[in-house]
Protein backbone atom coordinates (compact mmCIF):
# COMPACT_ATOMS: atom_id res chain seq x y z
CA UNK A 1 0.00 0.00 0.00
CA UNK A 2 2.92 2.33 -0.70
CA UNK A 3 4.42 3.29 -4.05
CA UNK A 4 7.97 2.36 -3.11
CA UNK A 5 7.27 -0.88 -1.26
CA UNK A 6 4.96 -1.85 -4.15
CA UNK A 7 7.81 -1.63 -6.60
CA UNK A 8 10.28 -3.52 -4.46
CA UNK A 9 7.67 -6.19 -3.81
CA UNK A 10 6.91 -6.57 -7.51
CA UNK A 11 10.63 -7.06 -8.13
CA UNK A 12 11.23 -9.50 -5.29
CA UNK A 13 8.05 -11.55 -4.84
CA UNK A 14 7.34 -14.94 -6.38
CA UNK A 15 4.57 -15.09 -8.98
CA UNK A 16 1.26 -15.26 -7.09
CA UNK A 17 2.81 -14.12 -3.84
CA UNK A 18 1.90 -10.45 -4.23
CA UNK A 19 -1.86 -9.98 -4.39
CA UNK A 20 -2.32 -6.22 -4.68
CA UNK A 21 -0.47 -2.97 -5.30
CA UNK A 22 -1.53 0.62 -4.54
CA UNK A 23 -3.20 2.81 -7.13
CA UNK A 24 -0.09 5.00 -7.23
CA UNK A 25 1.86 2.16 -8.78
CA UNK A 26 -0.23 2.70 -11.91
CA UNK A 27 0.53 6.42 -12.17
CA UNK A 28 3.03 6.80 -15.00
CA UNK A 29 4.37 10.05 -13.54
CA UNK A 30 5.42 8.61 -10.21
CA UNK A 31 5.74 4.88 -10.76
CA UNK A 32 8.61 3.37 -12.72
CA UNK A 33 6.79 0.04 -13.07
CA UNK A 34 3.37 0.87 -14.52
CA UNK A 35 3.33 -2.09 -16.92
CA UNK A 36 4.21 -4.61 -14.24
CA UNK A 37 1.65 -3.09 -11.87
CA UNK A 38 -1.17 -3.66 -14.35
CA UNK A 39 -0.99 -7.38 -13.60
CA UNK A 40 -2.19 -6.82 -10.01
CA UNK A 41 -5.48 -5.80 -8.43
CA UNK A 42 -5.23 -2.24 -7.17
CA UNK A 43 -5.92 -0.97 -3.64
CA UNK A 44 -6.37 2.61 -2.47
CA UNK A 45 -4.70 2.11 0.89
CA UNK A 46 -7.90 1.88 2.91
CA UNK A 47 -7.89 -0.64 5.77
CA UNK A 48 -11.31 -2.05 4.84
CA UNK A 49 -10.35 -2.84 1.27
CA UNK A 50 -7.03 -4.38 2.23
CA UNK A 51 -8.48 -6.50 5.02
CA UNK A 52 -11.00 -8.00 2.61
CA UNK A 53 -8.14 -9.23 0.43
CA UNK A 54 -6.98 -11.42 3.36
CA UNK A 55 -3.26 -10.73 3.08
CA UNK A 56 -0.73 -12.48 5.33
CA UNK A 57 1.55 -9.49 5.10
CA UNK A 58 1.08 -5.81 4.31
CA UNK A 59 3.98 -3.60 3.23
CA UNK A 60 3.60 0.09 4.01
CA UNK A 61 5.65 3.24 4.32
CA UNK A 62 6.08 4.91 7.70
CA UNK A 63 4.13 7.94 6.50
CA UNK A 64 1.26 6.08 4.84
CA UNK A 65 -2.12 6.26 6.47
CA UNK A 66 -1.31 5.72 10.13
CA UNK A 67 -4.90 4.96 11.01
CA UNK A 68 -5.18 2.23 8.35
CA UNK A 69 -1.95 0.61 9.48
CA UNK A 70 -3.02 0.60 13.14
CA UNK A 71 -6.39 -0.82 12.20
CA UNK A 72 -4.85 -3.64 10.16
CA UNK A 73 -2.45 -4.49 12.99
CA UNK A 74 -5.41 -4.53 15.36
CA UNK A 75 -7.08 -7.04 13.04
CA UNK A 76 -4.06 -9.31 13.43
CA UNK A 77 -2.39 -8.71 10.07
CA UNK A 78 1.38 -8.38 10.00
CA UNK A 79 2.41 -4.96 8.69
CA UNK A 80 6.00 -4.17 7.76
CA UNK A 81 6.71 -0.45 7.53
CA UNK A 82 9.65 1.06 5.70
CA UNK A 83 10.76 4.66 6.21
CA UNK A 84 11.40 6.66 3.01
CA UNK A 85 14.97 6.24 1.76
CA UNK A 86 16.90 9.37 2.74
CA UNK A 87 20.32 7.99 1.91
CA UNK A 88 21.65 5.73 -0.81
CA UNK A 89 22.76 3.26 1.88
CA UNK A 90 19.10 2.90 2.94
CA UNK A 91 18.15 1.70 -0.53
CA UNK A 92 20.14 -1.51 -0.32
CA UNK A 93 18.92 -2.05 3.25
CA UNK A 94 15.34 -1.77 2.11
CA UNK A 95 15.89 -4.33 -0.63
CA UNK A 96 17.22 -6.76 1.99
CA UNK A 97 14.36 -6.01 4.39
CA UNK A 98 11.62 -6.54 1.80
CA UNK A 99 13.35 -9.68 0.55
CA UNK A 100 13.43 -11.03 4.11
CA UNK A 101 9.83 -10.04 4.80
CA UNK A 102 8.69 -11.88 1.68
CA UNK A 103 10.73 -14.94 2.61
CA UNK A 104 13.13 -14.39 -0.29
CA UNK A 105 16.22 -13.06 1.50
CA UNK A 106 18.65 -14.38 -1.12
CA UNK A 107 16.85 -12.44 -3.88
CA UNK A 108 16.85 -9.24 -1.79
CA UNK A 109 20.52 -9.73 -1.00
CA UNK A 110 21.38 -10.20 -4.69
CA UNK A 111 19.51 -7.08 -5.69
CA UNK A 112 21.17 -5.07 -2.93
CA UNK A 113 24.63 -6.34 -3.97
CA UNK A 114 24.01 -5.43 -7.58
CA UNK A 115 22.80 -1.98 -6.57
CA UNK A 116 25.88 -1.39 -4.41
CA UNK A 117 28.23 -2.54 -7.15
CA UNK A 118 26.61 -0.29 -9.77
CA UNK A 119 26.68 2.59 -7.33
CA UNK A 120 30.39 2.11 -6.66
CA UNK A 121 31.13 2.35 -10.38
CA UNK A 122 29.64 5.83 -10.55
CA UNK A 123 31.54 8.80 -9.28
CA UNK A 124 32.97 12.05 -10.40
CA UNK A 125 36.31 13.67 -9.83
CA UNK A 126 37.20 17.27 -10.35
CA UNK A 127 35.45 20.51 -9.47
CA UNK A 128 31.73 20.30 -8.77
CA UNK A 129 29.18 22.08 -10.95
CA UNK A 130 26.04 23.64 -9.46
CA UNK A 131 22.63 22.03 -9.79
CA UNK A 132 19.20 22.58 -8.33
CA UNK A 133 16.15 20.41 -8.03
CA UNK A 134 13.05 22.53 -8.65
CA UNK A 135 9.50 21.33 -8.19
CA UNK A 136 5.99 22.82 -8.06
CA UNK A 137 5.51 25.56 -5.44
CA UNK A 138 9.25 26.19 -5.48
CA UNK A 139 9.94 22.98 -3.58
CA UNK A 140 13.53 21.84 -3.61
CA UNK A 141 15.73 19.23 -1.97
CA UNK A 142 18.17 20.46 0.66
CA UNK A 143 20.93 18.63 2.52
CA UNK A 144 20.26 15.24 4.06
CA UNK A 145 18.06 14.07 1.19
CA UNK A 146 18.50 11.28 -1.31
CA UNK A 147 18.55 13.85 -4.14
CA UNK A 148 21.30 15.80 -2.42
CA UNK A 149 23.40 12.67 -2.10
CA UNK A 150 22.84 11.76 -5.76
CA UNK A 151 23.89 15.25 -6.83
CA UNK A 152 27.13 15.16 -4.87
CA UNK A 153 27.86 11.61 -6.06
CA UNK A 154 27.58 12.72 -9.68
CA UNK A 155 29.74 15.82 -9.28
CA UNK A 156 27.28 18.55 -8.43
CA UNK A 157 26.91 21.05 -5.63
CA UNK A 158 23.27 21.26 -4.58
CA UNK A 159 21.99 24.83 -4.65
CA UNK A 160 19.16 23.87 -2.29
CA UNK A 161 21.60 22.62 0.33
CA UNK A 162 23.82 25.68 -0.08
CA UNK A 163 20.80 27.89 0.50
CA UNK A 164 20.71 26.37 3.96
CA UNK A 165 17.79 24.00 3.51
CA UNK A 166 17.78 20.72 5.39
CA UNK A 167 15.46 18.09 4.03
CA UNK A 168 12.88 19.34 1.57
CA UNK A 169 11.82 22.96 1.57
CA UNK A 170 10.78 25.99 -0.40
CA UNK A 171 13.40 27.93 -2.30
CA UNK A 172 11.98 31.25 -3.52
CA UNK A 173 12.36 31.64 -7.28
CA UNK A 174 14.38 34.82 -6.75
CA UNK A 175 17.04 32.97 -4.81
CA UNK A 176 17.18 30.17 -7.36
CA UNK A 177 17.74 32.73 -10.12
CA UNK A 178 20.46 34.46 -8.12
CA UNK A 179 22.28 31.17 -7.53
CA UNK A 180 22.46 30.57 -11.31
CA UNK A 181 22.64 26.78 -11.21
CA UNK A 182 24.29 25.12 -14.20
CA UNK A 183 21.71 22.35 -14.26
CA UNK A 184 18.04 22.56 -13.23
CA UNK A 185 16.15 19.34 -12.61
CA UNK A 186 12.37 19.73 -12.73
CA UNK A 187 9.39 17.44 -12.82
CA UNK A 188 6.86 16.64 -15.53
CA UNK A 189 3.56 18.45 -14.96
CA UNK A 190 0.50 16.38 -14.13
CA UNK A 191 -2.56 16.55 -16.38
CA UNK A 192 -5.03 19.25 -15.43
CA UNK A 193 -3.75 22.69 -14.55
CA UNK A 194 -2.43 23.84 -11.22
CA UNK A 195 -1.01 27.10 -10.03
CA UNK A 196 1.68 25.21 -8.11
CA UNK A 197 3.18 23.96 -11.34
CA UNK A 198 2.90 27.33 -13.07
CA UNK A 199 6.17 28.31 -11.41
CA UNK A 200 7.93 25.76 -13.63
CA UNK A 201 6.98 27.75 -16.74
CA UNK A 202 7.72 31.16 -15.20
CA UNK A 203 9.63 33.33 -17.72
CA UNK A 204 12.47 33.86 -15.25
CA UNK A 205 12.95 30.13 -14.79
CA UNK A 206 12.69 29.55 -18.53
CA UNK A 207 15.47 32.09 -19.17
CA UNK A 208 17.55 30.47 -16.47
CA UNK A 209 17.09 27.07 -18.06
CA UNK A 210 17.95 28.40 -21.50
CA UNK A 211 21.32 29.36 -20.08
CA UNK A 212 21.67 26.17 -18.06
CA UNK A 213 22.04 22.59 -19.14
CA UNK A 214 18.93 20.47 -18.93
CA UNK A 215 18.66 17.18 -17.21
CA UNK A 216 15.74 15.01 -18.27
CA UNK A 217 15.15 12.58 -15.47
CA UNK A 218 11.96 10.67 -14.98
CA UNK A 219 10.38 11.57 -11.63
CA UNK A 220 9.36 7.94 -11.37
CA UNK A 221 13.03 6.99 -11.23
CA UNK A 222 13.82 9.53 -8.48
CA UNK A 223 11.07 9.04 -5.96
CA UNK A 224 11.78 5.54 -4.70
CA UNK A 225 14.79 3.65 -3.51
CA UNK A 226 14.54 0.87 -6.10
CA UNK A 227 17.00 -0.31 -8.77
CA UNK A 228 15.36 2.29 -11.05
CA UNK A 229 17.12 4.93 -8.99
CA UNK A 230 20.26 3.99 -10.90
CA UNK A 231 18.62 5.40 -14.06
CA UNK A 232 18.28 8.78 -12.36
CA UNK A 233 21.86 8.61 -11.10
CA UNK A 234 23.17 7.73 -14.55
CA UNK A 235 21.22 10.60 -16.12
CA UNK A 236 22.76 13.04 -13.69
CA UNK A 237 26.23 11.60 -14.32
CA UNK A 238 25.66 12.06 -18.06
CA UNK A 239 24.49 15.63 -17.49
CA UNK A 240 27.69 16.33 -15.56
CA UNK A 241 29.78 14.78 -18.33
CA UNK A 242 27.85 16.91 -20.83
CA UNK A 243 28.83 20.06 -18.94
CA UNK A 244 32.45 19.01 -19.14
CA UNK A 245 32.11 18.78 -22.92
CA UNK A 246 30.86 22.35 -23.13
CA UNK A 247 33.67 23.85 -21.12
CA UNK B 1 -5.94 73.39 -2.49
CA UNK B 2 -8.74 71.74 -0.66
CA UNK B 3 -8.42 68.89 1.80
CA UNK B 4 -9.54 66.55 -0.98
CA UNK B 5 -6.69 67.54 -3.29
CA UNK B 6 -4.14 67.24 -0.53
CA UNK B 7 -5.48 63.82 0.35
CA UNK B 8 -5.28 62.66 -3.28
CA UNK B 9 -1.72 63.98 -3.61
CA UNK B 10 -0.60 62.30 -0.40
CA UNK B 11 -2.25 59.03 -1.44
CA UNK B 12 -0.48 59.11 -4.80
CA UNK B 13 2.86 59.68 -3.09
CA UNK B 14 2.15 56.86 -0.66
CA UNK B 15 1.30 54.46 -3.49
CA UNK B 16 4.49 55.40 -5.33
CA UNK B 17 6.60 54.86 -2.22
CA UNK B 18 4.97 51.49 -1.56
CA UNK B 19 5.45 50.45 -5.19
CA UNK B 20 9.19 51.19 -4.90
CA UNK B 21 9.39 49.37 -1.58
CA UNK B 22 7.66 46.37 -3.15
CA UNK B 23 10.34 46.34 -5.87
CA UNK B 24 13.17 46.49 -3.36
CA UNK B 25 11.98 43.86 -0.88
CA UNK B 26 12.35 40.17 -1.60
CA UNK B 27 13.91 36.94 -0.44
CA UNK B 28 17.07 37.52 -2.47
CA UNK B 29 19.11 40.23 -0.76
CA UNK B 30 20.00 42.72 -3.47
CA UNK B 31 21.71 46.06 -3.06
CA UNK B 32 19.63 49.19 -3.61
CA UNK B 33 21.75 50.70 -6.37
CA UNK B 34 22.40 47.33 -7.96
CA UNK B 35 18.71 46.50 -8.23
CA UNK B 36 17.62 49.87 -9.57
CA UNK B 37 20.36 49.75 -12.21
CA UNK B 38 19.38 46.22 -13.19
CA UNK B 39 15.71 47.15 -13.42
CA UNK B 40 16.23 50.16 -15.64
CA UNK B 41 19.18 49.25 -17.79
CA UNK B 42 20.19 45.71 -17.08
CA UNK B 43 20.22 43.06 -19.74
CA UNK B 44 20.91 39.47 -18.87
CA UNK B 45 22.44 38.63 -15.53
CA UNK B 46 20.53 37.19 -12.60
CA UNK B 47 19.82 40.52 -10.90
CA UNK B 48 18.09 41.92 -13.99
CA UNK B 49 16.13 38.69 -14.30
CA UNK B 50 14.95 38.91 -10.70
CA UNK B 51 14.02 42.57 -10.97
CA UNK B 52 12.34 42.54 -14.36
CA UNK B 53 10.67 39.14 -14.42
CA UNK B 54 9.84 38.49 -10.76
CA UNK B 55 9.61 41.69 -8.73
CA UNK B 56 8.28 44.11 -11.34
CA UNK B 57 5.22 41.99 -12.22
CA UNK B 58 4.54 41.41 -8.54
CA UNK B 59 4.62 45.11 -7.70
CA UNK B 60 2.55 46.01 -10.78
CA UNK B 61 -0.08 43.41 -9.95
CA UNK B 62 -0.23 44.60 -6.32
CA UNK B 63 -0.89 48.12 -7.58
CA UNK B 64 -3.50 47.06 -10.15
CA UNK B 65 -5.35 44.49 -8.05
CA UNK B 66 -5.59 46.92 -5.13
CA UNK B 67 -6.78 49.76 -7.35
CA UNK B 68 -9.58 47.78 -9.00
CA UNK B 69 -10.74 46.31 -5.68
CA UNK B 70 -10.87 49.72 -3.99
CA UNK B 71 -12.59 51.28 -6.98
CA UNK B 72 -15.23 48.59 -7.40
CA UNK B 73 -15.93 48.63 -3.65
CA UNK B 74 -16.58 52.37 -3.76
CA UNK B 75 -18.72 52.07 -6.90
CA UNK B 76 -20.82 49.22 -5.47
CA UNK B 77 -21.35 51.09 -2.21
CA UNK B 78 -22.41 54.15 -4.20
CA UNK B 79 -24.81 52.31 -6.47
CA UNK B 80 -26.42 50.14 -3.81
CA UNK B 81 -26.28 53.01 -1.30
CA UNK B 82 -25.16 50.41 1.14
CA UNK B 83 -21.97 50.77 3.18
CA UNK B 84 -21.42 47.00 3.36
CA UNK B 85 -21.19 46.31 -0.38
CA UNK B 86 -17.81 45.00 -1.49
CA UNK B 87 -16.76 42.52 -4.22
CA UNK B 88 -15.38 40.01 -1.71
CA UNK B 89 -18.28 40.11 0.75
CA UNK B 90 -21.07 39.87 -1.80
CA UNK B 91 -19.52 36.88 -3.57
CA UNK B 92 -18.27 38.54 -6.75
CA UNK B 93 -14.65 37.56 -6.07
CA UNK B 94 -15.42 33.95 -5.21
CA UNK B 95 -17.61 33.59 -8.30
CA UNK B 96 -14.80 35.01 -10.42
CA UNK B 97 -12.49 32.45 -8.82
CA UNK B 98 -14.93 29.70 -9.75
CA UNK B 99 -14.94 30.92 -13.35
CA UNK B 100 -11.14 30.97 -13.43
CA UNK B 101 -10.82 27.51 -11.87
CA UNK B 102 -13.35 26.06 -14.31
CA UNK B 103 -11.50 27.41 -17.32
CA UNK B 104 -8.16 26.13 -15.96
CA UNK B 105 -9.42 22.64 -15.15
CA UNK B 106 -11.41 22.14 -18.34
CA UNK B 107 -8.37 23.09 -20.39
CA UNK B 108 -10.15 26.10 -21.86
CA UNK B 109 -7.49 28.43 -20.45
CA UNK B 110 -4.79 26.48 -22.26
CA UNK B 111 -6.60 26.66 -25.60
CA UNK B 112 -6.49 30.45 -25.88
CA UNK B 113 -4.87 33.00 -23.62
CA UNK B 114 -7.87 35.25 -22.98
CA UNK B 115 -10.07 32.37 -21.83
CA UNK B 116 -8.86 32.67 -18.24
CA UNK B 117 -9.75 36.34 -17.62
CA UNK B 118 -12.90 36.02 -19.73
CA UNK B 119 -14.32 33.14 -17.73
CA UNK B 120 -13.42 34.85 -14.45
CA UNK B 121 -15.24 37.89 -15.83
CA UNK B 122 -18.28 35.77 -16.66
CA UNK B 123 -18.32 34.36 -13.12
CA UNK B 124 -18.03 37.85 -11.64
CA UNK B 125 -20.74 39.27 -13.91
CA UNK B 126 -23.14 36.51 -12.92
CA UNK B 127 -22.57 37.24 -9.24
CA UNK B 128 -23.00 41.02 -9.64
CA UNK B 129 -26.27 40.50 -11.49
CA UNK B 130 -27.49 38.05 -8.86
CA UNK B 131 -26.59 40.46 -6.05
CA UNK B 132 -28.33 43.37 -7.77
CA UNK B 133 -31.46 41.28 -8.24
CA UNK B 134 -31.40 39.97 -4.69
CA UNK B 135 -30.69 43.34 -3.11
CA UNK B 136 -33.41 44.92 -5.25
CA UNK B 137 -33.85 48.64 -5.82
CA UNK B 138 -34.49 49.30 -2.11
CA UNK B 139 -32.82 46.27 -0.67
CA UNK B 140 -31.62 46.64 2.89
CA UNK B 141 -28.12 45.93 4.09
CA UNK B 142 -29.22 42.63 5.53
CA UNK B 143 -30.64 41.08 2.36
CA UNK B 144 -27.53 42.16 0.45
CA UNK B 145 -25.13 40.59 2.92
CA UNK B 146 -27.18 37.40 3.24
CA UNK B 147 -27.35 37.02 -0.53
CA UNK B 148 -23.60 37.61 -0.63
CA UNK B 149 -22.95 34.91 1.97
CA UNK B 150 -25.03 32.42 -0.02
CA UNK B 151 -23.30 33.25 -3.30
CA UNK B 152 -19.84 33.09 -1.68
CA UNK B 153 -20.58 29.77 -0.05
CA UNK B 154 -21.93 28.26 -3.25
CA UNK B 155 -19.07 29.50 -5.41
CA UNK B 156 -16.53 28.43 -2.79
CA UNK B 157 -18.02 24.96 -2.55
CA UNK B 158 -18.09 24.53 -6.33
CA UNK B 159 -14.49 25.74 -6.57
CA UNK B 160 -13.42 23.17 -3.97
CA UNK B 161 -15.38 20.47 -5.79
CA UNK B 162 -13.76 21.21 -9.14
CA UNK B 163 -10.28 21.29 -7.59
CA UNK B 164 -10.91 18.07 -5.66
CA UNK B 165 -11.94 16.28 -8.84
CA UNK B 166 -8.91 17.51 -10.76
CA UNK B 167 -6.47 14.82 -11.92
CA UNK B 168 -3.70 17.12 -10.73
CA UNK B 169 -2.63 16.36 -7.14
CA UNK B 170 -1.52 19.95 -6.58
CA UNK B 171 -4.90 21.41 -7.48
CA UNK B 172 -6.46 20.46 -4.14
CA UNK B 173 -3.83 22.40 -2.24
CA UNK B 174 -4.79 25.51 -4.21
CA UNK B 175 -8.25 25.91 -2.75
CA UNK B 176 -6.71 28.29 -0.21
CA UNK B 177 -5.01 30.29 -2.93
CA UNK B 178 -8.26 30.90 -4.80
CA UNK B 179 -10.03 31.93 -1.61
CA UNK B 180 -7.28 34.06 -0.08
CA UNK B 181 -5.24 35.32 -3.01
CA UNK B 182 -1.50 35.66 -3.45
CA UNK B 183 0.92 37.53 -5.69
CA UNK B 184 3.84 35.12 -5.30
CA UNK B 185 5.74 34.18 -8.47
CA UNK B 186 3.48 35.95 -10.93
CA UNK B 187 5.04 36.95 -14.24
CA UNK B 188 4.64 39.71 -16.83
CA UNK B 189 2.39 37.30 -18.74
CA UNK B 190 -0.15 37.68 -15.96
CA UNK B 191 0.17 41.46 -16.03
CA UNK B 192 -0.52 41.62 -19.76
CA UNK B 193 -3.39 39.18 -19.41
CA UNK B 194 -5.16 41.21 -16.74
CA UNK B 195 -4.24 44.79 -17.64
CA UNK B 196 -6.63 45.35 -20.60
CA UNK B 197 -9.65 44.04 -18.67
CA UNK B 198 -8.72 46.04 -15.60
CA UNK B 199 -8.29 49.20 -17.68
CA UNK B 200 -11.70 48.76 -19.34
CA UNK B 201 -13.32 47.99 -15.98
CA UNK B 202 -11.78 51.06 -14.33
CA UNK B 203 -12.83 53.24 -17.26
CA UNK B 204 -16.43 52.05 -16.95
CA UNK B 205 -16.50 52.45 -13.18
CA UNK B 206 -14.95 55.93 -13.21
CA UNK B 207 -17.61 56.95 -15.75
CA UNK B 208 -20.30 56.21 -13.17
CA UNK B 209 -19.15 59.05 -10.88
CA UNK B 210 -21.72 61.68 -11.88
CA UNK B 211 -24.58 59.22 -12.02
CA UNK B 212 -23.69 57.98 -8.55
CA UNK B 213 -23.51 61.57 -7.27
CA UNK B 214 -27.07 62.14 -8.47
CA UNK B 215 -28.14 58.82 -6.98
CA UNK B 216 -27.17 59.95 -3.48
CA UNK B 217 -30.28 62.18 -3.64
CA UNK B 218 -32.49 59.18 -4.29
CA UNK B 219 -33.64 57.40 -7.43
CA UNK B 220 -36.41 59.80 -8.35
CA UNK B 221 -34.19 62.82 -7.97
CA UNK B 222 -31.52 61.13 -10.05
CA UNK B 223 -34.01 60.28 -12.79
CA UNK B 224 -35.29 63.86 -12.84
CA UNK B 225 -31.68 65.04 -13.26
CA UNK B 226 -31.49 62.99 -16.44
CA UNK B 227 -29.57 60.00 -15.12
CA UNK B 228 -30.35 56.80 -17.02
CA UNK B 229 -30.47 54.24 -14.22
CA UNK B 230 -30.49 51.21 -16.54
CA UNK B 231 -27.33 52.47 -18.20
CA UNK B 232 -25.75 53.17 -14.82
CA UNK B 233 -26.52 49.63 -13.67
CA UNK B 234 -25.00 48.22 -16.86
CA UNK B 235 -21.83 50.27 -16.31
CA UNK B 236 -21.54 48.99 -12.74
CA UNK B 237 -22.11 45.35 -13.72
CA UNK B 238 -19.69 45.36 -16.64
CA UNK B 239 -17.12 47.52 -14.90
CA UNK B 240 -17.04 45.47 -11.69
CA UNK B 241 -17.09 42.15 -13.54
CA UNK B 242 -14.29 43.14 -15.87
CA UNK B 243 -12.04 44.68 -13.19
CA UNK B 244 -12.62 42.15 -10.41
CA UNK B 245 -12.72 39.19 -12.81
CA UNK B 246 -9.29 40.04 -14.24
CA UNK B 247 -7.87 40.66 -10.79
CA UNK B 248 -9.09 37.33 -9.40
CA UNK B 249 -7.94 35.43 -12.50
CA UNK B 250 -4.33 36.36 -11.81
CA UNK B 251 -4.19 36.90 -8.05
CA UNK B 252 -7.06 34.97 -6.46
CA UNK B 253 -9.74 36.51 -4.28
CA UNK B 254 -8.43 39.15 -1.89
CA UNK B 255 -11.18 40.32 0.42
CA UNK B 256 -12.12 43.45 2.36
CA UNK B 257 -10.05 45.95 0.33
CA UNK B 258 -13.15 47.40 -1.30
CA UNK B 259 -14.88 47.59 2.07
CA UNK B 260 -12.22 49.27 4.15
CA UNK B 261 -10.84 51.87 1.76
CA UNK B 262 -14.01 53.83 0.87
CA UNK B 263 -14.86 54.12 4.57
CA UNK B 264 -11.41 55.30 5.58
CA UNK B 265 -11.29 57.86 2.81
CA UNK B 266 -14.81 59.27 3.00
CA UNK B 267 -13.95 61.65 5.86
CA UNK B 268 -10.99 62.98 3.84
CA UNK B 269 -12.48 63.43 0.38
CA UNK B 270 -16.13 63.81 1.27
CA UNK B 271 -19.06 61.54 0.57
CA UNK B 272 -19.53 62.39 -3.14
CA UNK B 273 -18.96 59.18 -5.09
CA UNK B 274 -17.28 61.00 -8.00
CA UNK B 275 -14.64 62.26 -5.56
CA UNK B 276 -14.43 59.01 -3.69
CA UNK B 277 -13.87 56.72 -6.69
CA UNK B 278 -10.30 57.78 -7.62
CA UNK B 279 -9.32 58.08 -3.95
CA UNK B 280 -10.60 54.57 -3.22
CA UNK B 281 -8.58 53.22 -6.16
CA UNK B 282 -5.40 54.80 -4.76
CA UNK B 283 -6.23 53.64 -1.25
CA UNK B 284 -6.87 50.09 -2.44
CA UNK B 285 -3.54 50.03 -4.25
CA UNK B 286 -1.79 51.22 -1.09
CA UNK B 287 -3.54 48.58 1.01
CA UNK B 288 -2.71 45.62 -1.24
CA UNK B 289 0.89 46.77 -1.76
CA UNK B 290 1.29 47.10 2.00
CA UNK B 291 -0.21 43.67 2.57
CA UNK B 292 2.03 42.12 -0.07
CA UNK B 293 5.12 43.70 1.47
CA UNK B 294 4.04 42.51 4.92
CA UNK B 295 3.52 38.98 3.58
CA UNK B 296 7.12 38.91 2.41
CA UNK B 297 8.50 40.37 5.63
CA UNK B 298 6.53 38.14 8.00
CA UNK B 299 7.17 34.83 6.25
CA UNK B 300 9.73 35.31 3.46
CA UNK B 301 10.04 31.63 2.57
CA UNK B 302 6.40 30.66 2.89
CA UNK B 303 3.63 31.77 0.63
CA UNK B 304 1.46 33.50 3.23
CA UNK B 305 -1.77 34.49 1.52
CA UNK B 306 -2.63 38.14 0.93
CA UNK B 307 -6.25 37.66 1.96
CA UNK B 308 -5.10 36.57 5.42
CA UNK B 309 -3.70 40.01 6.13
CA UNK B 310 -6.49 42.01 4.49
CA UNK B 311 -9.05 39.97 6.44
CA UNK B 312 -7.16 40.53 9.70
CA UNK B 313 -7.61 44.25 9.12
CA UNK B 314 -10.92 44.10 7.29
CA UNK B 315 -13.01 41.71 9.34
CA UNK B 316 -12.79 43.64 12.64
CA UNK B 317 -13.55 46.76 10.62
CA UNK B 318 -16.59 45.03 9.16
CA UNK B 319 -17.79 44.12 12.65
CA UNK B 320 -17.29 47.72 13.72
CA UNK B 321 -19.47 48.89 10.81
CA UNK B 322 -22.17 46.39 11.69
CA UNK B 323 -22.10 47.60 15.29
CA UNK B 324 -22.51 51.20 14.21
CA UNK B 325 -25.33 50.32 11.82
CA UNK B 326 -27.08 48.43 14.58
CA UNK B 327 -27.07 51.63 16.59
CA UNK B 328 -28.59 53.54 13.66
CA UNK B 329 -31.32 51.04 12.95
CA UNK B 330 -32.40 50.65 16.55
Amino acid sequence: MNLCTDQLAMLLADPGQLISVSNLALDPLSSAMVEEAQAYPVNRGGAEQIFLMHPDLVLAGTYTARASVDLLRGLGIEVVQLPPADRLEDVADHMRQIGAALGRPERGEAMAREFETSLASIGHDGPAATAAMYYPNGYTAGSGTLSDQILSLTGFRNVGAEAGLTGGGILPLERLVMAEPQVVVTSTPYPGASRSEEILSHPALRQLRDGAAQAHVRDADWVCGTPHLLNAIRTMADARAGLEGQQ
Amino acid sequence: MTLRHIALLLLSLLVMALFLASLLIGPAALGLKQSVMALLAGEGGPVALVMQEIRLPRALLGLLVGAVLGLSGAAMQGFLRNPLAEPGLVGVSSSAALGAVLSLQTGLAASFALALPLSALAGAALAVLLVLVMAGPRGGALSLILAGIAISALAGALTSLVLNLSPNPFAVMEIVYWMMGSLADRSMTHVWLALPFMAIGCGLLLATGRGLDALTLGEDAARSMGVDLARLRLLIVLGTASAVGASVAVAGAVGFVGLVMPHLLRPLVGGRPSHLLPAAALGGAAMVLTADIAVRLIAPDQDLKLGVLTALVGAPFFLHLLWRMRGLEA
